[in-house]
């Protein structure tokens, strides 16, 4: 027999309630991709299972004065399949539409991956150069979080008991503003990061004028590198910009030995991919598409 | 624990069941409704042969817990042909072989379908990409790419 409850909430108010009551038992059910592969395993076992697909603000997009609020469970397809998002945010999008195949695309959502909390997450590092705001409601109501300062370390995020993610707010572009986002797998598909960078830039003319670099798999949590943004700022993107950039990325890497990569690959690497990052987004601001490999 | 009870709508046909919680949409399926079509091989979402279309979006029926299927619409591979009358892409797997044991095949098929739909002209990269999450341990995937591209070309050429 069952000692599971299913319940959906209509309301955030109802899956806060609804989380407070479950007294830490409680798991928040979006797209389920990373939820129920740790229930079949006993990784998780929850008491109270809180479905927040019915919420229309948990599962929509939208746009206020050129910003962006993405519903915290709205399917990744579903976000790909948003042409205006994709147009402001394509580093974005296409972090979020690498995660797992076709079939998990259908269901897997941007804020189940940031709460998931593993420091490989590929949406989490475009995020954090996105600027991103986490939009959190609890019991003591609600609060923004910056996503880079959300996750606490692997599996672990700093929501208070009873809180959940509603939504996450991409700020206002200005003009001449694109982002990417690159990582390293040792395959073309289906798998977890080595390396994961994101990087959105602003120009006028060919003068970086503003960047944020968000770096993943080689911290307890992904980093938002103020260092590296800091060599772009001000350059064209030259060598020596570029160099002192990834520099930055490399010296900021803390990470691990694994099956998936070394600790001296990974640090090379995070450099690596910051060069090319930047020159993606660089190419958007000038109108130059870069895509993958699925239909749009 | 008393049973959930879900009313959902399974290849255009209303359908009741009752389940727990815990139990997937791929577990009702196959245990409750006898639709064993969809086939376990992971579990855990990586080989794609429980794929199903819930409201027209492809998802692997293993992932998906099974009271969410309240007020949604499953398609499954049962409702794939009409009667005695094979799909275009059923067909081509039998003439084209792309398929030998067969555990994966419905999953491939209904992946492919759901391709078809959104992308009527996919290029070879397209399909690998999109069926990169259904595999498969015998035929090998050269065939089923060039089936799913030989179905893409004629329904193009009869939808003229």
């Amino acid at each position: 027999m069952s000692e599971i409850e299913y319940k959906v909430a209509k309301t955030v108010a109802e899956a806060v309630k609804a989380m407070v009551a479950a007294k830490g038992r409680g798991y928040i059910l979006a797209g389920g991709t990373d939820l129920l592969v740790q229930m079949k395993s006993g990784a998780r076992t929850p008491g109270v299972i809180v479905d927040v697909k019915k919420i229309p603000e948990m599962v929509s997009v939208t746009e206020k004065n050129g910003s962006f609020t993405i519903g915290a469970a709205a399917p990744a397809a579903v976000l790909g399949e948003n042409k205006k998002l994709r147009k402001a945010w394509p580093g974005v999008i296409e972090a979020i539409n690498l995660i797992g195949s076709t079939q998990v695309q259908g269901r897997a959502s941007a804020g189940g991956n940031l709460c998931n909390a593993s420091p490989a997450a590929d949406s989490v590092p475009a995020l954090v150069a996105a600027g991103c705001i986490v939009n959190v409601a609890g019991p003591k109501g609600k609060r923004a979080v910056p996503v880079e300062k959300f996750c606490a370390g692997p599996g672990k995020t700093t929501l208070k008991p009873g809180e959940i993610v509603v939504s996450l707010t991409l700020p206002k572009r200005p003009k001449g503003s694109s982002d990417a986002y690159l990582r390293l797998i040792p395959r073309t598909e289906m798998d977890i990061a080595v390396v994961g960078v994101g990087v959105s830039l602003t120009m006028k003319g060919d003068t970086v004028t503003d960047a944020r670099v968000g770096l993943g798999a080689v911290a307890p949590t992904v980093l938002l590198v103020d260092k590296a943004a800091k060599a772009l700022i001000g350059s064209k993107l030259d060598d020596a910009a570029l160099s002192a950039a990834a520099d930055a990325c490399s010296a900021a890497c803390r990470p691990i030995d694994d099956k998936r990569g070394t600790i001296k690959y990974r640090t090379k690497i995070a450099g690596v991919l910051l060069k090319r990052s930047a020159m993606i987004a660089r190419d958007r601001i000038n109108g130059i598409e870069h895509r993958g490999h699925r239909p749009a | 624990m008393a049973k959930i009870h879900v009313n959902t709508t399974i290849n255009g046909a209303p359908t009741e069941f009752l389940c727990d919680a815990n139990q997937t949409l791929l577990d009702v399926l196959r245990d409750t409704l006898g639709l064993t079509g969809s086939k376990e091989g992971c579990g855990s979402g990586d080989c794609g042969a429980c794929s199903v279309m819930v409201n027209g979006r492809l998802v692997c029926s293993c992932l998906v817990l099974a009271p969410e299927a309240e007020g949604v619409k499953v398609e499954t591979i049962e409702g794939m042909a009409h009667g005695d009358k094979l799909h275009p892409l059923q067909k081509k797997f039998v003439e084209m072989a792309a398929l030998q044991c067969g555990i994966c095949t419905p999953g491939f098929l209904i992946a492919s379908k759901a391709l078809l739909e959104k992308t009527p002209n996919p290029t070879e990269t397209e399909v690998r990409y999109w069926l990169a999450g259904n595999l498969c341990r015998c035929t090998g995937y050269d065939k089923i790419v060039s089936a799913v591209l030989d179905v893409a070309a004629e329904m193009r050429e009869s939808a003229r």
